[in-house]
């Protein structure tokens, strides 16, 4: 049985955990607050450009863009994964990222990817051969220009025939106990459900059709990646909240469990003492 | 008389939305004025000012390019950045404005100029923008 002393040394080492874990979760928690702040800013347009491109789903232009235009035969599949930099964050990487390998299982053609974060990158590049694109370290408060690069990569390869489909693999943000991964496709773009706009009409164009399609679609697809983004990191705070709270239980547990074994070690020693004394007293005597 | 609903948003924030009788918008070819029940139009922005108009008020914003989507009864602006004119910066318009032609002028090889010219015609136009919010 450890002596004491070593249980001591014990107990300050898990507590020391403690004080860090509780720091991390109280880290967490703000800037967890901060990145639900910004989903939300960015919802408004997400949900007028979804609009938007809702209602050219149902005009007709003469201009037949490739973002809208299904290919009979799918050679090839990219694929866009977002995931943190870091871990520390429960099982949230690890299912978006088994969301993704289920996704490169089912198409049943080969598949590309194009990463956000670093763990990402790690695990794409050990289940598929190509990869592209990868950025990470994107900071908290980030901009669509952070995600451009990527994101144009993914729409260049579509474009020229590289791949046939794109498709995003990101975690969406529920609440703070409830993450999770979700994998729409972005290229070509989803049909419309339910039409608004009726009967046969299109757009008056300006300057053109094509060059205000094109314009108007890239933007579509970046916006989605950056939404994915954001809701990303909404997932990564809150899930490190929550595991960094568990683990300051789980500390706390500990250290209870510890003192109580320090406190049988203590009363052990001090009764073998006095056995000793009274042993050598009655020796002596 | 008729309104419309108006929403002017970038990708990181929402900047205006409400109902409005009137928009000005800076379009490719020129500015565009926009009514309720407008024909469905499509148009490609560049950087200049928006003016929404409601009753006896008048919004302006600016807008560094972007998309303008007309419906009916709505129209939707999905700008690339835009400021309100009560949070845009004199000092910081005049500083982009210096940054840019210096970058022009120095023209070094791995700047790109096509970059730099885009940059200083945004400065110029917030620039321009702003003096004439003064004069009013």
């Amino acid at each position: 049985m450890a002596t004491a002393k070593e249980i001591r040394g014990q107990i300050k080492a898990v507590q020391n955990t403690a004080k860090i874990t509780k720091a991390m979760e109280l880290v967490a928690a703000s800037k967890m607050r901060k990145a639900q702040d910004r989903v939300l800013a960015g919802r408004a347009y997400a949900e007028g450009i979804r609009r938007v491109i809702g209602n050219l789903m149902q005009a007709h232009p003469e201009y037949s863009h490739p973002f809208i235009t299904k290919r009979d035969q799918v050679k090839k599949v990219g694929v866009i994964v977002v995931t943190t930099d870091k871990g520390l964050c429960g099982g949230l990487n690890t299912n978006a990222l088994k969301a993704a390998l289920n996704l490169v299982k089912d198409v049943q053609v080969g598949v590309e990817s194009y990463t956000i974060g670093r763990r990402a990158a790690q695990f794409m590049r050990k289940i598929v051969k190509d990869l592209p694109a990868a950025v990470d370290e994107i900071p908290d408060a980030a901009e669509l220009s952070d995600v451009l690069g990527v994101v144009s990569v993914a729409m260049e390869r579509y474009i020229a025939g590289e791949v046939d489909e794109v498709h995003l693999v990101y975690s969406e943000f529920i609440n703070t106990m409830t993450q999770r991964p979700v994998v729409t496709r972005l290229l070509p773009c989803l049909e419309v459900q339910e039409p608004t706009h009726p009967g046969y009409w299109d757009y008056i164009y300006e300057p053109d059709s094509k060059a205000a399609l094109d314009g108007l679609l890239r933007r579509y697809v970046e916006s989605l990646v950056y939404h994915a983004v954001l809701e990303n990191k909404a997932c990564e705070h809150s899930a490190r909240m929550i595991a960094m709270k568990s683990a300051t239980d789980n500390a706390k547990g500990i250290v209870r469990d510890l003192k109580i074994s320090y406190n049988k070690a203590r009363q052990a020693s001090i009764t073998q003492e006095i056995a000793e004394i009274c042993s050598g007293a009655a020796a002596a005597g | 008389m008729a309104t419309m609903n108006v929403l002017v948003a970038t990708a990181e924030r929402e900047v205006y939305r409400g109902e409005a009788d009137m928009l000005v918008a800076p379009g490719l070819a020129g500015e565009l004025g926009i009514l309720p029940r407008h024909a469905p139009l499509l148009c490609q922005l560049k950087a200049g000012e928006l003016r929404i108009r409601k009753g006896e008020e008048e919004d302006q914003v600016f807008v560094s390019g972007g998309f303008m989507e007309v419906q009916p009864d709505m129209v939707t602006v999905l700008a690339d950045t835009a400021e309100r004119a009560t949070d845009i910066d004199e000092a910081q318009a005049i500083e982009a404005e210096r940054r840019a032609r210096e970058l022009l002028e120095k023209r070094s090889g791995d700047t790109d100029i096509a970059l730099a010219e885009a940059e200083l015609a945004l400065a110029v136009a917030r620039l321009e923008w702003l003096k004439k919010r003064k004069k009013h």
